[in-house]
């Protein structure tokens, strides 16, 4: 049985085509919108997005940081108050337990935010692996999460918040924030490639703060957008998705996320195995399909008669006009301009490797 | 509620099925159209090919997942909507219009609803 966010009743009432998703039942689209019409209203506007479904876990005690170091493959020693940085988790074979947010709140507490998908198996997980001062709570169920994206949300936001509550640069954010009048952990970061927040709020005021969003939001053309568009624009942004491109069995390294790894660090779990691996001899690349086809999760990759690799995502991606996917291959086929066959359910298509994020917003 | 058109009949995985002389003119029920979402690409049978009633002969890909369509009749496609390979959201917008192939040839066909019956089938499926 799926449990429902906070939001349930407001989707419902906009009309959301709801279905299961990691345990909740969260809308894929609305009515009158449709996943094209969502995806490009967050590239030209705005669109609002309910991410309640999302794992939120509290770390605290006074060997948070030293714990922190050793669990994640990004450097959190020079993190500040106020701002956010993304990490992998690694198992000790350098495959990914999930990858996640972690928000400096003060000196030894840590705001942590999951995968819904992993939020079980990451709360074991980082539970079992604990030592000395530092305690971790699971406060998921009392946090409501909502996403507004967009070039329109800062204009928003503007509406409903004071200048000086407003985070300023990305991956920064501001603890206690009034929306209108309700409190809020206000955040510059987002999952679509655009500039956006991602607020945090009790459970009990999430309703009031979504309608609030959305009447604010209206002259600037905001709407509400499902998992569908969620999906269509992570991946136009080539960002990862645990299950695709990242995963038990796919290393941080191989998917591209290097820029996240310190291998510099005194030690962390999965650093001995990443190091042995590096460079990994499959990597992540961006695929743009040539013949017509549209290449999907799991289709194989050839060339020259030869399996290279496997299709981590693929779509059509709505404002880009084309058909594009990310794909797990032989790093020999890494260099932009390499061409390749995708099996499509049997039909043998070309695509060429192309750079990747596949769309990258104009600052 | 989804549009049903008159006159044409209905398999329960959507297809619409008409008949014209002795040709069969297949496409995509409204109720289909509106559980794909966009439909973004149509991978189309090509002419000559030989159909069987209750198996996939092509699939539509909307923008988060690919799906079969099942043959109403069995036949040999005599033609494809062109159409559609450059505008496959002419399914969305207009299903009763945009057809996807005419089959010759007939040499049987599947369970197939009346529009009454297959309003009545769309109730149960709610």
């Amino acid at each position: 049985m799926e449990s429902k966010t906070p939001l349930y009743e407001c989707h419902l009432r906009a009309g959301g085509k709801m279905v299961a998703f990691a345990g909740y039942l969260l809308p894929v689209q609305y009515a009158g919108g449709g996943v094209i019409a969502e995806h490009n209203a967050v590239r030209k506007a705005a669109g609002l997005f309910d991410v309640s479904h999302m794992g939120e876990f509290i770390l605290s005690g006074k060997d948070g940081l030293v714990n922190l170091q050793l669990l994640l493959t990004n450097d959190y020693s020079n993190l500040a108050d106020g701002f956010v940085r993304y990490s992998p988790m690694c198992y000790e074979n350098g495959g990914v337990v999930d990858d996640l947010l972690v928000y400096k709140l003060k000196d030894n507490q840590y705001l942590i935010v999951v995968n819904a998908s992993n939020r079980a198996k990451d709360y074991q997980w980082i539970k079992d692996h604990l030592s000395g001062d530092a305690k971790l709570n699971d406060v998921s169920d009392q946090i409501a999460q909502l996403a507004l994206q967009g070039p329109m949300s800062i204009s928003i936001m503007q509406k409903l918040v004071a200048a000086a509550d407003i985070p300023q640069t990305n991956y920064s954010f501001k603890p206690k924030v009034k929306v209108g009048n309700i409190e809020c952990l206000l955040s510059r970061t987002g999952y679509t490639g655009e500039d956006g927040f991602e607020l945090y709020c009790s459970a009990a005021d999430a309703p009031f703060l979504w309608d609030m969003l959305l009447q604010a939001g209206e002259q600037f053309g905001l709407r509400p957008c499902g998992l569908g568009a969620r999906d269509t624009l992570r991946l136009e942004a080539a960002m990862p998705l645990y299950g695709h491109e990242i995963d038990a069995d796919i290393s941080p390294l191989e998917a591209g996320l290097g820029y996240f790894v310190n291998l510099d660090k005194a030690d962390f779990i999965g650093k001995q195995a990443l190091i042995e691996a590096n460079p990994p001899p499959r990597c992540r690349v961006g695929l743009k399909m040539i013949d017509k086809g549209i290449a999907r999760e799991g289709c194989f990759v050839y060339a020259q008669d030869r399996t290279i690799g496997h299709i981590c995502s693929g779509t059509m991606f709505p404002y880009l006009g084309y058909a594009g996917a990310t794909a797990l291959v032989d790093r020999a086929y890494k260099p932009i301009g390499s061409l390749v066959i995708v099996d499509v359910r049997g039909r043998k298509l070309q695509a060429e490797v192309i750079k990747t994020p596949f769309y990258k917003r104009q600052k | 509620m989804s549009k049903i058109k008159e006159g044409i009949f209905y398999t329960d995985s959507h297809e619409w099925v008409e008949y014209i002389d002795d040709i069969a003119v297949i496409g995509l029920s409204d109720y289909a159209q509106e559980e794909l979402g966009d439909v973004v690409f149509v991978n189309l049978p090509e002419i000559g090919d030989k159909i069987s009633a209750g198996e996939a002969f092509c699939d539509v890909e909307s923008v988060k997942a690919v799906s079969d369509i099942i043959a109403p009749i069995s036949g040999e496609v005599t033609e494809i909507n062109d159409e559609l390979a450059d505008n496959p959201e002419m399914l969305n917008s207009d299903c009763y219009s945009a057809w996807i192939c005419r089959v010759g040839k007939i040499t049987g066909e599947g369970k197939l609803m009346d529009a009454k019956v297959y309003g009545k089938f769309l109730v149960e499926q709610e």
